[in-house]
Order: C-alpha cells, then structure tokens, then sequence
C-alpha cells in the first residue's frame, strides 16, 4: 500500500466524522495560533526598542557619571555624581588620545521653564557642542545648527524640537523669534527633525544650546565645567570596541582613578539594547510556555480522539485485516490520520496567527513580527504533536486480533 | 494437551487446502478450553464443501484457522501448498489477501463508502493502481448482478444486495479459496436462494468454496457436507456428491 493510499484513507475517514475532526483540529489551531503570537509579539517587542536604541546614533559610547560597580559594592547613582566635565570630553575629542573616536559631544543642562509672550512650557535643556548633532543621528529641518563660533562667544542661540515649538509657539514660524529661559532672552535659530518617542522620552521636547552659553546664563552647578553625559561616537561598528577602551584608558588615567574605584561608566549601545532584549525574551518566554501549554492540550485532544476512534472502528480494522492489511499498514492508517489532524490544525492555526498579526497591531498599537522560522517551527510542531499524540492509538489499532475485531459488536 | 511435534507431512496432490491433526486450545482463566481436537479435512481445487455443526461445536474456530485469521495450536496447515501453520501476523494478512475471499455473516461493508469502493478493499492491501482497482471492482459487481448499483452505499441496498457486494469483494482478488461465514444467516429466504445461487454458479465456474452454516437447508446447497461435533469432524456423506 503506498502513501497516497494511506493518506487516501486517512483523509476519508477524517472527512467522514467532520465535525470531530474539525474540533479535534481547534485544540492544534488555537495552541499553534497563540504560540505564533505571543513569539510574534516578543519579537515585535523586541525589534521595537531595538529601533529605537539604534535611532540614538549609530557606533554610539555613552560616558556617564558614578560607577555601576563601585568600590562598596554597591551601585551608584548614575548620572548623580559630577565626576565628568568638558575638559573630559576636549581629551576623548583628540585623535591623538583616541584615534578610534570620530566625534564627542558633552551634555550637561536639566529641565527649566520657558516662556515666549504669555506661554509657558517646560522643557529639557541639553546644553552641548555643535558634534551633538551628527552624533545623536539628528538633523535640524528648519534653520540651522549653532556653531564652533557660537559655541565659543556664548551666543544666546537654541535650537528646539518640533513638540516644544508646537506648544511654546503654536502654529508661528520658530526661527527668528526670541525665548525667554530661566530669565534670559535667546534666539531661536532652528528646528529639529521629528523623532518621535522612545523608550527614553519625548525625543522632540528639547532644546538645544551652547554648552558655553549654558555654563555661563543658566548653570546652577557648584561646577558649571560639568557635564551628565559625553556621547562618543566610534569611527565605526569594527572600531566601537577600541573606541570603548580608548575612552576607558584615557578617563582612567585622567581621573587617577583604578578599574575598581572607577567614576564613570561607559557603556555601549550594544548593552542596551542586550539589557532590553533580555527583559523582553523573559516576557515572551512566560507567554509562549503559556501558550505552549494550551497546545499540549490541543494534543491531548488528538490522542483523545485517535483513542475513541479506535475503539469505535474496531470491526472496520478487524475487516480491513482480514483483507490483508498488516499491522504495518493499520498502524502507519492511524498515524497518518494523527498526523493530518495534527497538520492542518497547525495550518489553519498558521493562518488564524497570521491573521492576528496583521489585525492586532492595527488595534493595540503593537508591533507583531511572525517571522517565516516560527511559521515553519509552528507547522513541525503541530506535525510532531500529531504523530506523538497518534503512536500509542496506532499501536493499539496494529495489535487488535482480527478475529476479535471482527467479534465485536 | 501436549503439543504434538511438527513433522513436515507428504501433501495430498490437488489438494487447494490440507489440514492434519489441526487444534486449537483456549486458556480460559485456569482452565483449557480445547475448540477444535485433531481435525484432519482435505479441500480439492474446484470443491464446494459445507462446514455444518451446532454453536459451540468449534466450526467458527476451525473457519478462523482455514481462513487464516488465527493460527493452529498445534497441527499442520498447507494453502495451496503452503504451510500457514507457523506463520506471522503480517505474513498471514498476505496470504489473506492473496488466497481468501471472505463472506461474513454481518456483510463488513463500510458504511461510509459505495458499493465499488467496499469492493476495491482487498485491490487496496494488493497494490493495484487505483484505476484498475475500480474497473475490477465494476467488473465484479457486474458479476454478481448488481452492475446498477455501484456507486451505492450500503444502507441503500436490500440486505441480499449487501451480500452480493461483499460475495463481489471476496472475488475481486481472484482467491484461491472463498470462506462464507454463515453467509445467510441474517437473510431472508429469498436473498438465502439467491445467495446460494450466485455460490453455485460460483463453483460452477471452478471456484473453491467453503461455507460454514447451522442451517442443513443452506449446507445441502454444498457438494460436500462435514458435520463438526465437539471440535471433530466426521463426513456424514462419506465421499463427494
């Protein structure tokens, strides 16, 4: 008997107790439709703040204050400590100290209110140099940038994002106009691209100034040489880790500190991005064996029908013996007819998923990525989970004796 | 009882089935229950032989053996030359489908399916594509009378049809033998006729028939009766009619 032939008579008797076969194949369905979702939702997760770290700049260090492992033990504050300033940053800006490093820009500011004729809107303050641009992966729509010039003379010059010219400014056009900020009068000479959010805020309520003019009008800091963070940004991605070591030595001998009593902390996009996609895998982990388990139900279900069907057809597989079906042959019957319950379950579930993620990003606002590797792993699956569920029905099928399958009534 | 020790017996010439010292014993709890005790019985090619004896005299056991459904305890068996004393399962369901034509007494059709491919059944296990599979099973249909009714299911048709398609699907393979089990025993006496009609005509045509029955009416239709008493077989008759 040949496997069409099998498949032949398998597909008979599962489309002649349809609606069984068709409730049997839900348990399969559902299980192998939750699983791709719940991995579809991980990944989507995943591949989200993924994006979004990357939109931070590409081949990006970040120095920040304060060490994440401090000589106690225990970890300080980040970013609490004023360890770094803006001579810090001239030192990792020279090739000559770090030829790995392209570009550093220092960010110190905070939040402070503004206000332009009677509104008033709070916003972050980033006060920076002209490398902030490029190094943040930022490009300025409207405008322009403020410059080396600028930086060095103080101006009075900022550069906002689109969120806070839309609040501060309504509809009127920015660039010209003139801000008040904590007391002091600036010109508004730019405007950001759009960025949207990210795991880290708001990327369009900023505004941008001077480090210097900074320094000089606004700082509250005992220090105003400080600074909370340098970025750095490596030649490129083969060159990250030297750029990472270079700025590690260079800060270390700059501060007279050792590795264990370290200052700072620098650290990588690539940490980052590990950090959130450990915490997204524990999600999508909890939700598939959740899932998982709902489709080991779904096998139950085919094992439980597979069993009940035996026992019903034992005269047609007492008949089928004794016009010459071997055991081989009953048994591959059944496991065949697992298999198919097993499969177009899957199939179906396959599509249900799929389904679901094309519609549910449109209605939880949620990107779902239902890569073809997990489509292909859910289908074995829902293969295996019916050939599983199938031996021990087949099994018992192959051993009936004809003569007491042909007995029964 | 002992099992006795096989010696390879010499075949009767032109015998299509020989049975010698055959038995078979049931352990029922502790106790052995002995169904059938030292049949000896010859078949020739072309014989139509009626297996006749009351219930419980082990002619349903005795029809399992020769039918190759289960095995002798002890005892020989040839089919057609054959010995199919010893064999395996998955042997005997070759043989089974090669060399026996089954009638039941409950017919065994498929509900599910039409008369055609009730009968194509046994082509199935023999491997025979699917389109010579169905024009062998019209053409078996067709010999028993029931050409018009091919695509039916069983529950459309009379039970003396029921019967035929399941005489159709014990001849399809060409069998050596055809093994009725009581063949009439849940037909009217119409059908009952024409059953034993269609098995005459059968033989008539060289086919070898062994029919098991209670009824003496049914096992007169036969050329040869043995009476199976007490898992003996004794040849009332004595020699072929």
């Amino acid at each position: 008997m040949t496997w069409l032939e099998t498949l032949r008579t398998a597909y008979d008797a599962l489309r002649t107790r349809r609606l069984r076969s068709a409730l049997t194949m839900l348990g399969i369905l559902i299980g192998i439709a939750a699983v791709m979702l719940t991995v579809g939702l991980g990944q989507g997760a995943q591949k989200q703040v993924t994006d979004q770290i990357n939109k931070l700049g590409s081949n990006l260090l970040i120095v920040t204050p304060g060490s994440s492992t401090s000589a106690s033990g225990v970890r300080g504050g980040r970013g609490s400590a004023t360890t770094l300033t803006m001579d810090d940053a001239a030192m990792l800006a020279d090739p000559g100290v770090a030829p790995d490093i392209a570009r550093v820009a220092p960010v110190s500011g905070g939040s402070l209110s503004l206000v332009a004729g009677t509104t008033t809107w709070t916003s972050n303050v980033v006060a920076t140099t002209p490398d902030w641009l490029a190094v943040r992966a930022r490009t300025v729509s409207l405008g322009r940038f403020f410059t080396a010039d600028e930086l060095a003379s103080e101006s009075p010059v900022v550069v906002l994002g689109t969120t806070t010219v839309t609040q501060l400014l309504g509809g009127a056009a920015a660039v010209g106009q003139t801000i008040t900020i904590g007391g002091q009068n600036v010109t508004v000479i730019g405007v950001l691209n759009t960025e949207g959010s990210t795991t880290g805020g708001d990327q369009d309520d900023l505004v941008i100034m001077p480090q210097s003019t900074y320094a000089a009008r606004l700082s509250t800091s005992a220090n105003p040489r400080s600074v909370s963070t340098i970025y750095i940004e490596a030649k490129d991605s083969t060159s990250l880790s030297a750029a990472y070591q270079e700025a590690t030595n260079a800060l270390l001998s700059a501060h007279g500190v050792t590795l264990t009593s370290q200052d700072f902390t620098v650290s990588s996009q690539q940490a980052l991005v590990d950090t959130a996609t450990s915490t997204t895998r524990i999600l999508t982990v909890l939700l598939s064996s959740i899932a998982a388990i709902s489709l080991l139900v779904g096998g139950i279900g085919v094992m439980n029908i597979m069993l009940v069907s035996v026992t019903e057809r034992i005269r047609e597989i007492g008949l089928r013996k004794a016009l010459g079906a071997t055991p081989r042959i009953i048994l591959r019957q059944f496991l065949v007819e697992a298999s198919l319950l097993g499969l177009v379950g899957g199939l179906a579930g396959l599509g249900l998923g799929m389904l679901g993620g094309v519609i549910l990003p449109r209605v939880v606002n949620f990107p779902v990525a239902i890569s073809p590797v997990a489509a292909a792993a859910g289908l074995g699956v829902s293969l295996i989970i019916g050939i599983t569920a199938g031996v021990y029905p087949a099994s018992r099928a192959a051993r009936l004796a004809p003569i007491e399958a042909l007995r029964s009534e | 009882m002992t099992l006795q020790p096989f010696v390879p017996q010499p075949l009767t010439p032109d015998a299509l089935l020989e049975l010698r010292s055959v038995s078979k014993t049931y352990a029922s709890g502790s106790l052995e229950v002995a169904a059938v005790r030292g049949v000896d019985l010859v078949v020739h090619q072309g014989d139509y032989v009626a297996i006749m004896g009351p219930s419980g005299s082990g002619k349903s056991t005795l029809m399992h053996i020769i039918g190759c459904l289960d095995v002798p305890t002890s005892g020989s068996y040839w089919l057609a030359g054959v010995d199919v004393a010893g064999m395996g399962e998955s042997d005997l369901a070759v043989v089974r489908n090669q060399r026996i034509g089954f009638v039941f007494q409950q017919f065994n059709l498929l509900a599910t399916m039409s008369a055609w491919r009730n009968v194509e059944l046994p082509l199935i296990y023999a491997g025979v594509p699917r389109a010579e599979r169905r024009r062998r099973a019209v053409e078996a249909l067709t010999r028993v009378g029931l050409a018009d009714r091919v695509d039916h299911r069983p529950g459309e048709l009379s039970g003396g049809q029921q019967q035929r398609v399941s005489v159709a699907r014990a001849l399809v393979t060409e069998p050596d033998l055809i093994l009725a089990d009581e063949p009439t025993g849940n037909l009217d006496s119409t059908s009952t006729a024409d059953v034993l009609e269609l098995f005459a005509e059968l033989n008539a045509q060289g086919r070898t028939i062994v029919l098991i029955t209670h009824e003496h009416d049914v096992a007169e239709a036969a050329r040869r009766m043995v009476v199976m008493r007490d898992g003996r077989l004794d040849e009332p008759m004595g020699a072929r009619r």
